[in-house]
C-alpha cells in the first residue's frame, strides 16, 4: 500500500490555525475558566449568606485590583461562550457551515462578546 | 450495503443505537439543554449583577430575599454547575489519556461540581428564607 499522497494532519507547532479553529480552543479554554470562576461565585453568595462581615471581605477582594482584573476576565469569558455556544447550537442545526459563513460568525462573536463586555462594566461601574 | 455488511457492529448493538461509549447521544442532548436553559438565565444573572454592582449588604440581601430573584438565582446555579460538569467531562476526556488518571480527574471535577452547587444554592436559600 502506497503511503505517499496520503493527507496528513496538521502538526499544531507548523500550522497556522485559522480563526474558526482558535475560536474552537477558546470556547474550551474560556469553559475551563469559568468553571474555575464559579469558585468565586460560590464564595460571594456563601459568604453573603454567613454575615455582613464575611461578604465585605469578599466584596473588599472582588473591589481590589486582582478582584477587578479576574471579574473582567470572568465577563469576557461568559460573554465569548455564551455568544459562541449560540453559534454552536446554529451548527447543531446544520447552519452556517460555510467558509465565508464561519469567518463571518467568528467575528460577529468576538465583536459582540467585546462589546456587551465594555457595555456591561460601564453599566456596573457607572451605576 | 448488503445485509451481510463489513460493518462489526452487532444487530443489537445497531438496534440499541447506542454507539461505543453506550449511552448515545444522552450528554450530547443534556449539555444543549443547559446551554439553551443557559442563554436567558446568564442575561438575567449579568443584569442581577449590575443592579447590585457598588451597592451594599443590605442590597444583596433584599435582592436574593425576593422570591423570583432566589428562584431564577438557584436555577442559574443548577444548571450552570451541571452544565460546567458535562463540559469539563468531555475536556478531561479528549486531554487526559491515561484511564486511571482519567477517570480520577473526572470524578474529583464532578464531586468539587456537585458540592460548590450545593453550598451556593444552601446560601442563597439561607438568604432567601432568613429575609
Amino acid at each position: 500500500m502506497p503511503t505517499h499522497n496520503r493527507p496528513l494532519s496538521p502538526h499544531l507547532q507548523v500550522y497556522r490555525l485559522p480563526l474558526t479553529a482558535l475560536m474552537s480552543i477558546t470556547h474550551r479554554i474560556t469553559g475551563i475558566g469559568l468553571t474555575i470562576g464559579t469558585l468565586l461565585l460560590t464564595w460571594w453568595v456563601t459568604a453573603a449568606a454567613y454575615g455582613v462581615a464575611s461578604f465585605e471581605q469578599a466584596q473588599g477582594f472582588l473591589g481590589s485590583w486582582i478582584g477587578l482584573l479576574l471579574l473582567f476576565g470572568f465577563s469576557f469569558a461568559l460573554f465569548f461562550h455564551l455568544f459562541n455556544g449560540v453559534r454552536h447550537l446554529f451548527w447543531d442545526f446544520g447552519r452556517y457551515f460555510e467558509l465565508h459563513e464561519t469567518r463571518r460568525a467568528d467575528i460577529a462573536v468576538l465583536v459582540a462578546a467585546a462589546a456587551l463586555t465594555v457595555v456591561v462594566w460601564v453599566m456596573a461601574l457607572g451605576g | 450495503m448488503s445485509s451481510k455488511s463489513h460493518s462489526l457492529r452487532s444487530a443489537l448493538g445497531k438496534a440499541r443505537c447506542l454507539g461505543s461509549a453506550k449511552d448515545g447521544t444522552h450528554h450530547w442532548w443534556l449539555q444543549r439543554v443547559t446551554a439553551i436553559a443557559l442563554i436567558p438565565l446568564t442575561i438575567w444573572f449579568v443584569a442581577s449583577l449590575i443592579a447590585l454592582a457598588g451597592h451594599d449588604y443590605a442590597a444583596f440581601m433584599n435582592w436574593f430575599g425576593q422570591p423570583i430573584n432566589a428562584t431564577v438565582m438557584i436555577l442559574f446555579l443548577a444548571v450552570a454547575f451541571h452544565h460546567a460538569q458535562l463540559g469539563m467531562q468531555v475536556v478531561i476526556e479528549d486531554y487526559v489519556s491515561s484511564h486511571g488518571w482519567r477517570t480520577a480527574i473526572n470524578l474529583l471535577v464532578k464531586f468539587a461540581c456537585y458540592a460548590l452547587a450545593a453550598l451556593s444554592i444552601i446560601s442563597i436559600l439561607t438568604i432567601a428564607l432568613g429575609a
